[in-house]
């Protein structure tokens, strides 16, 4: 009971500094927004190719636009010494990385959210189709996307260049799951629902959730003591 | 059982001992101040007892157990080199925060307490950023005493504070003293230090050079110690 509590406590502090400062919500939703008008005029929504990858172009941007609300994540503590307080206080370093990680997970989901009807009018698609089907694949890429981008942040926290260093590491390794993603959302986005041949893309998804969020937890004590 | 004991530890940058067998303890109620020239390795022997890093050999114990232990960061408070509150909150957030992540009873009457002990209280809820750097500093001292901690690691505390956070600062650490709560603090004021300390350590080049208790030859001239077991 205390390790949720603490957990939210994490979330609620990440969140609340970050709607006060809107530093990382801000600057990721106008990106995200300029790459989909961008794609718009790249690619002819009225040809059935370009509605065919939409879907997958969709999650590039959710990718870039993702990292730069991961990259305040840990970063959030370096003014003051915060991480120092956060460290010494009496709370696993699993309870600060599922804290933070909740944390990221609802402001990138925000900002896909906004996004998502934007890219239907850009890109000419009736995103709604398959809605809860979408949103599941939805909220298991952000968490795909955040339990890594999380882990990361505390990684380089430290290091002058993080903001170079987070995608370099991160990317490589989002690598199936933007591919499960993707080939989830190209059918579901054009009204398909998952079916036989694409339940395996899903399935590795959860996999992939699972692993990383076990393995994160798993190290992330060792990641930000030594 | 000694209340901070650090037992044969070394601390490796790369290849680069910054610690190098250290031995000291620390008894309950009683206040250690590590001294020493710029680099000696006071901040990361601190940090080391704090357990922001694990030493390369040797140990720290807190009361018998390992800094890293849940229940033994309970009884830590730590004030380093940054003030460790956040801007973006206000000052009661910023300890109700701090409260709720140490598991007491009632973080928001213990927050106004300190408030009200730090003389922040009028300023409740306005923002970090908005505070004076005075004020930020107290704050900082009511979040590292908010949770009554029995040992205090304090890392150059008297460095960049104003005369009214030095007051609140000695004030509390007296009290602390008197409550027979631990302090550690590494200083570069000596005499702030040596008013308070009951022992002295006095590391050079990552060793301890003197450890020993604070004599009133130290109290009356602090460069004492400097003369007698520093370089020169």
């Amino acid at each position: 009971m205390q390790f949720l509590r603490q957990v939210l406590v994490i979330t609620a502090k990440d969140l609340r500094a970050e709607i006060r400062t809107k530093e990382a919500v801000n600057s990721s939703l106008a990106f995200a927004v300029v790459i989909l008008l961008l794609f718009s005029f790249a690619f002819d929504a009225f040809e059935d190719t370009a509605k065919e990858m939409a879907g997958g172009l969709l999650w590039i941007v959710f990718a870039f636009s993702g990292t730069l609300i991961l990259n305040r994540s840990f970063a959030r503590e370096l003014p003051n010494d915060c991480l120092d307080a956060l460290i010494s206080a009496p709370l696993s370093g699993a309870a600060l990385f599922l804290g933070k990680a909740l944390g990221n997970f609802v402001l990138v989901l925000a900002v896909e959210l906004i996004s998502l009807p934007v890219f239907g009018i850009f890109s000419n698609v009736h995103w709604t189709q398959q809605f809860w089907q979408l949103m599941l694949v939805l909220v298991l890429g952000t968490w795909a996307m955040t339990v890594v981008g999380t882990i990361f942040s505390a990684l380089t926290v430290n290091i002058r260049l993080r903001e170079v260093m987070l995608p370099m590491l991160t990317y490589p390794i989002l690598v199936p799951a933007l591919m499960a993603a993707m080939q989830l959302t190209m059918g579901l986005v054009l009204g398909k629902p998952i079916g036989p041949d694409t339940v395996m893309w899903l399935k590795m998804l959860i996999g992939f959730d699972v692993m990383y969020t076990a393995a994160s937890v798993l190290l992330v004590e060792t990641v930000l003591v030594g | 059982m000694d209340a901070v004991a650090v037992e044969g530890v070394w601390k490796f940058y790369g290849d680069f001992p910054a610690l190098r067998d250290i031995q000291l303890a620390a008894q309950a109620g009683s206040c250690l101040a590590l001294i020493g020239r710029n680099g000696a390795g006071k901040t990361t022997l601190l940090r080391t007892i704090a357990g922001f890093s694990r030493p390369g050999r040797g140990k720290v114990l807190i009361f018998g157990q390992p800094p890293r232990e849940t229940d033994t960061r309970r009884h830590m408070g730590f004030i380093g080199h940054g003030i460790s509150v956040y801007d973006e909150l206000s000052a009661l957030e910023n300890l109700m925060l701090f409260g709720r992540l140490y598991g007491l009873a009632d973080p928001r009457k213990s927050a106004l307490e300190w408030l009200e002990r730090t003389g922040l209280e009028r300023v409740r809820d306005g923002l970090v950023r908005e505070f004076s750097r005075g004020m930020r500093q107290r704050l900082a001292v009511a979040r590292a005493f908010l949770h009554e901690p029995s040992v205090l690691l304090l890392d150059e505390p008297f460095t960049a504070l104003d005369d009214r956070a030095i007051a609140v600062l000695q004030t509390l650490l007296r009290q602390a003293l008197a409550d027979g709560k631990t302090i550690v603090l590494s200083t570069h004021q000596l005499r702030e230090a040596l008013d308070l300390a009951t022992h002295v350590a006095m590391l050079n080049r990552g060793q301890v050079a003197f450890h020993g208790p604070c004599t009133p030859e130290m109290v009356a001239d602090p460069g004492f110690v400097y003369a007698r077991y520093g370089e020169g």
